[in-house]
């Protein structure tokens, strides 16, 4: 079954080409891409990620607001019960913010100099060892057994 | 009501096959409700704004005290698998509120076969107590069939002067339609699409109602809300079989023709040159679509 | 070139160039093959191997050249260039509170710069308050916080706004910006008449490509017109309207979609104008662009020489046009944000060098460059230094500036030329059978193309048939060169907070209602918005307030995306 990736634009900023290139690319590696439009917040990113119930939310940032949405983020998401969602950003974080972020789960950072092959590897990498995939299926196996 | 996220999960397990139906239904703890939930279908073409219309109705049924569930379903490309889900970003200012669950569906056609699942992710929220879901399509394809199979109103949203927009709806359409919706009524050529949709409709024998609507001014749209709520209850699964079945006479019909036409030079062309990358997929897609389907 | 004789010419010219194919190029290559079949230039367009006086068949000089200062001002928008003065140097800049931003402008004058410019900070361009919860992290971070009329007196205090000309990269909420200034001005004392400036306020490029807007596209074009019919009465220095190519080419189009989308821009504009009743020539002359300057060197020459041809063509042939000031275009320039990488961020000085060389040869009125560190923050003040620099050096070593339009004539040079006009005239004409610039918008028409194009280049580079030095090719893992990067201000935000707080505190409310009741009033009639917007302004109410209060009569506007 195909990788479903939630990707968002945080914030005011509308500097989307990188985010709508991602989306595209994912697309045409046999992902499916839930795309959330521009100006987001945190709460509704988390909101659209849980409804779609996607594997993957990748960030796209430019604003400089990265220390602030990322938390924000990852503590939503956890009180939602949905923190087995991975969650990766790309665009302009500086390198010191970076060991920061993965810190507190933020699973990779892609810079702009990032292929789209880097991507793609990434996300299946990524999903591969720590999405929810396969544990949902026993999960769901366990629930429906009579 | 249900928790969004154990839904969204049941949704997950039948669109990805991880067991039955029955399986996932079981997951979610039955609600109390006194009626089936309102289910209408919203199709038409590519660039007729349903996804506003949907946002708007969604407001219309919030403030008349119900849920509100949408089904957004866009087709998978036929050359990956992948797909681009972007309807609810016409619908995020209804993102705060817990009384609205949106979730987008992949076609998967590629996949083999006619995906029941959207179908049944109608029933999973149905199920979690929705008061009334919203499905909307692509407006082209097999979902089409399901959305037809699934849903007690059909709405066919188009625009005046989408070249052979008409032309496009006679193609089986008022076989289904519950109600035709002119959207982008402010732009030249709206009025006579009403205008050939009602003769068309009078010559069919039917009384389907054909409203003008600016979705994304809210114009129109409380006329449209008023007669979903009028047809409300009036269709029959014996109806629903019927459409279900004239579609699939459309679609297949539509299959046969563009294969045969497959090897003409002229599609031939087409294909060498998105293998030149001389011409973008979509403009492949369009050309063969034009080739095939409006006499090209 | 249509006389007997020079058809003969070319025909024994292209015998020549065929016999030169056979006879020499050939039996060359044979033995080292070209690297590539075919080559194509940045922006797509398939470049032959040498172009020749042949490939100029069509060109007749006076018709599509001509002189500097005539038209159609191929050869320039005035007749001495850069002989009288050379083009503005304006840096943009812009973070934290005003007061931080004030002191970069003032190194950035002491350091030789003629012109400022703004950059504004997310809220502020997209009309939310500092103290807006869907400003927090943003405050301050990619531009400066500009909430009320106060901010606008510090931020130029102490620069003479009748001498030097201040730019404003703001869009959406341009128009209040532009009221603040007008009220800044006053209360410093100096003439509207003299006050020389540009607001980008370019709605249409927002749906196209940066994507900031506030309201749908037919109310923001009222706006647009407002400012522009405001300031042809009252404002008779100042460019009330800036159409921007710049960041559609930024997000990924091609050279020619980026001159033919802008000019649409340019002419949705005169006709919104021209239905006001407004003559062309009162408005037109202050019209102005800004284009990039990315890094295929000749292409971007030949962009620039076209976009000038073209706008004259049309405004005189179709608009009617007769002054020269409505005819010549006029452009801002800046170097190519995305040509800059992350990686050994030295390298991007290079970059930015030629891309700068190429503004200078294309004729632009003012230029800003890059700093080396674009990919990585806003820029350093060491980076904005040498950006200056090298403008400088452009300026007063190389001596291009010495002679007008040196490319002119070159075969390569004027054939791509043409070739851009053609794609941009193919545009409007598709644009016009769509329904116009608005229609096109709202149809997604020009987001198709530009989101096929961007992603046509994504593979480009994938395929690495356009590499990028340091990055896809000649790439070294071994070092990671460091560079100070501008240092954010966490506490810049709180102290914008205070600001602000200080400002409510000390305005009369009964006067923040009253103009905020009569620019209600007057955004729902037809009269222009520009004399309430500065009432409302001079009585200190904020740029969020004005917004907020617009929404409900304008509406707001939802992308619908695509890829």
């Amino acid at each position: 079954m195909p990788i479903k990736v939630l990707v968002a634009k945080p914030g005011l900023d509308g500097h989307d080409r990188g985010a709508k290139i991602v989306a595209r690319s994912l697309r045409d590696a046999g992902m499916e891409v839930v795309y959330t439009g521009l100006h987001q917040t945190p709460e509704m990113i988390v909101a659209a990620a849980i409804q779609e119930d996607v594997d993957v939310i990748g960030i796209s940032i430019l604003s400089g607001a990265h220390m602030t949405v990322f938390p924000k983020l990852m503590r939503l998401l956890e009180e939602g019960g949905a923190s087995d969602i991975v969650v990766i950003g790309g665009g302009v974080v500086q390198a010191a913010d970076i060991p920061k972020l993965k810190a507190i789960g933020v699973r990779e950072i892609f810079d702009a100099d990032a292929t789209t092959q880097d991507l793609i590897d990434g996300v299946e990498r990524i999903v591969r060892e720590h999405g929810r995939a396969a544990a949902r299926t026993k999960l769901l196996q366990a629930n429906a057994a009579p | 009501m249900i928790a969004q996220r154990d839904l969204a999960r049941a949704i997950s397990a039948v669109e990805n096959g991880h067991g039955s139906f029955a399986q996932a239904a079981a997951t979610l703890p039955e609600t109390a409700r006194t009626a089936p939930a309102y289910v209408v279908g919203i199709t038409g073409p590519p660039g007729a704004g349903k996804s506003t219309v949907v946002d708007r109705l969604i407001e219309n049924f919030r403030s008349a005290g119900e849920t509100v569930a949408v089904i957004a379903v866009d087709p998978s490309s036929p050359f990956t698998g992948g797909a681009v889900l972007g309807d609810r970003v016409r619908m995020q200012r209804h993102a705060g509120d817990r009384g609205v669950f949106i979730r987008s569906m992949a076609s998967r056609e590629a996949g083999g076969g006619l995906a029941p699942t959207a179908q049944e992710a109608v029933r999973l929220v149905e199920r979690a107590g929705f008061d009334v879901v919203l499905v909307e399509t692509v407006g082209v394809g097999q979902v089409e069939l399901e959305v037809v199979s699934v849903a007690d109103t059909i709405v066919v949203v188009t625009v005046p002067a989408l070249g052979d927009g008409v032309q496009t709806i006679k193609a089986g359409l008022t076989e289904i339609a519950d109600v035709f919706v002119v959207n982008m009524a402010d732009r030249p050529g709206a009025n006579r699409t009403a205008v050939d949709l009602t003769h068309m409709v009078r010559e069919s024998g039917r009384e389907t109602p054909v409203l003008q609507t600016i979705a994304s001014e809210g114009q129109g749209v409380d006329a449209l809300f008023a007669a979903l709520q009028s047809a409300r209850g009036g269709a029959t699964n014996a109806a629903r079989a019927v459409r279900f079945e004239v579609l699939r006479a459309v679609r297949d019909r539509a299959a046969r023709s563009a294969l045969a036409k497959l090897d003409e030079p002229a599609a031939r062309a087409i294909f060498a040159s998105l293998a030149a990358h001389a011409c973008t997929r979509r403009q492949a897609t369009d050309a063969l679509f034009e080739l095939f389907f409006t006499g090209g | 070139m249509n006389t007997q004789v020079d058809v003969a010419a070319n025909e024994s010219l292209v015998e020549a160039k065929r016999e030169w194919e056979q006879l020499t190029l050939l039996p060359f290559a044979q033995k080292r093959p070209e690297r590539r079949e075919q080559f194509r230039t940045l922006g797509g367009i398939a470049l032959e191997r040498l172009y020749t006086p042949a490939d100029l068949a069509e060109h007749d000089y006076l018709r599509d050249a001509g002189f500097p200062g005539q038209f159609p001002y191929a050869r320039g928008p005035y007749p001495t260039m850069y002989r009288a003065q050379p083009w503005t140097m304006r840096q943009i800049a812009g973070f934290g509170t005003a007061v931080d931003t004030n002191a970069r402008f003032r190194f950035l004058i002491a350091q030789g710069q003629t012109g400022i410019s703004t950059d504004f900070d997310m809220p502020t361009l997209m009309g939310y308050d500092s103290d807006d919860e869907r400003s927090e992290g943003e405050v301050g971070r990619e531009g400066v916080a500009v909430d009320t009329v106060d901010d606008m007196l510090d931020l130029y205090a102490g620069i003479d706004l009748e001498q030097i000309s201040v730019s404003m990269t703001i869009n959406p909420t341009a128009w209040i910006l532009l009221a603040m200034y007008l009220v800044t001005a006053e209360e410093r004392g100096f003439d509207p008449a003299k006050l020389a400036g540009t607001i980008q306020n370019d709605i249409i490029k927002e749906y196209i490509s940066q994507k900031e807007w506030i309201f749908p596209p037919r109310p923001a074009m009222r706006i647009v017109r407002d400012t522009i019919a405001y300031s042809a009465r009252s404002l008779p220095r100042y460019n009330p309207v800036n159409v921007s190519g710049y960041h559609t080419r930024e997000a990924g189009s091609t050279a020619i979609q980026e001159v033919a989308f802008t000019l649409a821009a340019g002419f949705a504009y005169v006709e919104e104008v021209l239905a006001l009743g407004i003559p062309v020539d009162e408005f037109a002359p202050r019209l102005s662009f800004f284009f990039v300057s990315q890094i295929d060197f000749l292409e971007e020459v030949a962009k620039f020489r076209a976009a000038r041809r073209i706008w004259a063509r049309y405004m005189h042939e179709r608009f009617g046009a007769g002054k020269a000031e409505s005819m010549r275009l006029r452009f801002h320039c800046q170097t190519a944000g995305v040509s800059c990488t992350a990686r050994e961020p030295l390298n991007n000085i290079a970059r930015t060098a030629i891309e700068a060389l190429a503004a200078v040869l294309g004729g632009a009125q003012s230029l800003h460059t890059n700093g080396y560190d674009e990919a990585l923050s806003i820029p350093s003040e060491a980076a904005m230094k040498i950006a200056l620099r090298t403008q400088q050096i452009i300026a007063e070593e190389t001596g291009v500036g010495n002679t007008i339009d040196a490319l002119a004539g070159s075969y390569a040079v004027e054939s791509l030329t043409d070739e851009i006009e053609r794609g941009c005239v193919a545009y409007f004409q598709e644009i016009e059978k769509r329904g116009g610039v608005v229609r096109a918008i709202e149809d997604n028409y020009f987001q198709m193309e530009l989101a096929d194009a961007a992603f046509d280049l994504h593979l480009r580079k994938e395929r690495r048939e356009r590499e990028v030095v340091g990055v896809t090719k000649y790439r070294d893992d071994s070092q990671n060169p460091h560079v100070e990067l501008h240092h954010v201000d966490e506490a810049a935000s709180e102290r914008q907070l205070a600001r602000l707080a200080a400002t409510k505190a000390r305005r009369d409310p009964a006067a923040v209602a009253a103009t905020l009741a009569e620019l209600v009033r007057v955004a729902k009639s037809d009269e222009n918005l520009m004399p309430a917007t500065i009432e409302a302004v001079r009585a200190r109410v904020t740029a969020g307030e004005i917004v907020n209060a617009l929404r409900p009569v304008f509406g707001a506007y939802v992308e619908k995306p695509v890829f």
